[in-house]
């Protein structure tokens, strides 16, 4: 019965493997878990093909139909329902569109020729029946996606009046098998899950990626040498360089907003304290000094304070302490546990991991509005929040059954999809940077 | 002489636990609240690397923990005087301990409960007369669970040290 067991399992691992390395990276996929009715509806239709050559290799429509539904703002009107194909504005019959109770509409043609993808797209208000932008994008190479996420960003400025951030790029960790078998990975992928690519792979744990404010290095957490130490890599060369392989915990690292330093959690002086390493000269600044576990520190947006977990009054609560160094000050005061702190671009927003009991879920505290606290998760095992640039969606990683998925979720907790990879376990978001700064 | 031991020391605890045969099933045999092996650490003759495959009290190299704490418990009391001990008696002898912990909360705040963890067991060492040098502490934090359900029955198998001669 025992070796029955152990014989299957052993079959499904390798089973498992097989699938694996036919897959090779794959792809995330979108799922909503539950809508919001208010959104605002707006139809994107097929854009129209330009010229003789070929079928263009995305269908840009369906990208930022998917991206600003993505985002909870947005409710699209499905392809079954869209009636009439314009592709410019002088062919829109607005009654049309009114009678579907659409607010505004998105119309284009794309050409691909010669490896480069051009779109021209118009937006238009339904009601008003005015034009609110048009615009032409063109990509090549590997980057073709990025034509429809730019036109989403776009769109979606224009009408929320924020910088979309669609055309950003996430990290995040995936694990393949278990034991001396497993598979640890390190992947970059564009914001909604396509075009994977692993930048690092190793048989010993990964974690806590995080990205340069310029979105050109990663910083992360490797056991490959046995014990923690923290790593920088160049995402596009690969190059690496080792910042801290001491002994004990290398832990957390983070860049400081202006990029040039990264403060981290060590414990080669006797248990994990807050220090900030100037990464020029590599000199590093100790900020706490007791014997309580101090770890995750995050920058506020100005650079001038850092917030980290700390245990000092029993179980984990979040800490502010300057960054130059002073007296740390306790900032959460609702929930058990409170770690792993996400500050959004200006500040106000604070993301965590909230336990109580053994339900961990995400809370967003609003500074702006007194410490107001939320859940934007569901539980019971979820950590890891990570902002996108805007603050309109953070990516959460959660637990399912025997493996970890990752969701990303509205910053008002309303809208939740789930990234699906089919073959593993996934973990560590970090959203990064706007890519055009 | 000591399989059967320990198969009747299961088989013991089996009567009082309910769910015994499910138990059996899960892949990391020791459950933390087993009894500890009887064979006492007595102080005669001197530890060789022989008894680290022989003497059952040495043979245990896991140590488990309560939720969120890292005190050793006094049932692990005989595990931390053999191999306090052998390190005694083995001046040359390393070991590495490999402070873990179960899944719930954070990463990174895991590693320092696993650290502290690791610290624990080797200040215990040291009180019993183990030398600094000898004991080099990892904390894997959450990264190496031997149990990988969402419940206390697992949980309880992943908070712990393990203790990993590297020098016998």
């Amino acid at each position: 019965m025992r070796m029955q067991r152990l014989l299957l399992t052993m079959a499904l691992a390798m089973l498992a493997a097989l699938l694996a390395t036919q897959a090779g990276a794959q792809s995330l996929t979108l799922q909503i878990i539950n809508g919001v009715p208010s959104a605002i509806p707006i139809t994107v239709v097929p854009f129209g093909q330009q010229g003789s050559g070929p079928a263009a290799p995305v269908d840009v429509a369906q990208v930022v139909g998917m991206d600003l539904a993505r985002s909870g703002k947005f409710r699209t009107l499905p392809d079954g329902e869209i009636v009439q194909s314009p592709t410019t504005g002088s062919q829109i019959k607005f009654a049309t569109w009114q009678q579907l109770k659409q607010d505004y509409i998105v119309v284009g043609t794309t050409v691909y020729a010669g490896g480069v993808l051009t779109a021209t797209f118009q937006l238009w208000d339904v009601n008003k029946q005015q034009m609110l932008l048009q615009a032409a994008v063109a990509r090549q190479g590997s980057d073709l996606r990025r034509v429809a996420h730019e036109i989403a960003d776009a769109i979606y400025q224009k009408i929320i009046g924020v910088r979309g951030a669609f055309d950003t790029r996430i990290a995040y960790v995936t694990m393949v098998g278990l034991g001396h078998a497993a598979q640890y990975s390190l992947v970059v992928a564009d914001s909604d899950g396509y075009n994977p690519q692993t930048v690092v792979r190793s048989h010993e744990a990964l974690l806590s990626p995080t990205w340069s404010p310029d979105g050109r290095e990663l910083a992360y957490v490797s056991f490959e040498s046995g014990n923690s130490a923290i790593y920088i890599q160049n995402v596009s060369t690969g190059a690496r360089r080792l910042v801290s392989g001491r002994p004990g915990i290398n832990g957390a690292p983070r860049f400081s907003p202006d990029g040039k330093k990264l403060a981290v959690s060590l414990s080669f002086q006797g248990n994990p304290e807050i220090y900030v390493m100037d990464l020029g000269s590599g000199a590093l600044t100790r900020l706490t000094h007791n014997l309580a576990i101090d770890t995750e520190p995050s920058w506020t947006p100005d650079g001038q304070n850092i917030i980290f977990t700390s245990d000092r009054s029993g179980k984990p609560q979040l800490y502010e302490i300057p960054a130059a160094g002073g007296v740390p000050q306790r900032i959460t005061f609702q929930g058990q546990y409170n770690a792993d702190v996400a500050v959004d671009y200006d500040g106000n927003k604070l993301a965590m991991v909230q336990g109580n009991g053994n339900v961990y879920r995400i809370a967003v505290m609003d500074r702006s509005l007194g410490g107001q606290e939320i859940f934007v998760s569901p539980g019971n095992l979820d950590d890891s929040p990570s902002w996108a640039p805007n603050a309109s969606m953070l990516l959460y990683a959660a637990t399912e059954g025997p493996r970890g998925v990752l969701y990303s979720v509205s910053a008002d907790g309303r809208v939740r999809q789930r990234l699906v990879l089919s073959d593993g376990d996934v973990r560590e978001p970090a959203w990064g940077p706007y890519r055009n700064p | 002489m000591n399989a059967t031991v320990r198969v009747s020391v299961i088989a013991l605890f089996c009567l009082a636990a309910a769910a015994c045969a499910k138990k059996q099933e899960v892949k990391p045999p020791p459950p933390p609240e087993a009894p500890t092996p009887t064979a006492p650490a007595t102080t005669e003759g001197v530890f060789t690397p022989a008894d680290l495959q022989s003497n059952a009290c040495l043979r245990t190299r896991v140590v488990y923990f309560d939720f969120d704490k890292s005190e050793i418990k006094s049932q692990f009391d005989d595990i931390v005087a053999c191999h306090a001990k052998y390190l005694r008696d083995r001046p040359m002898a390393r070991m590495t301990i490999e402070g873990n912990a179960d899944e719930r909360g954070t990463r990174e705040y895991n590693l320092g409960l696993g650290e502290r963890r690791g610290n624990s067991l080797a200040s215990a060492l040291e009180a019993a007369g183990a030398s600094a040098d000898q004991i080099k502490v990892v904390s894997y934090g959450e990264e190496r669970p031997v149990c990988r359900e969402h419940n206390e029955g697992c949980w309880q198998q992943n908070r712990r040290d393990n203790i990993v001669y590297t020098t016998e």
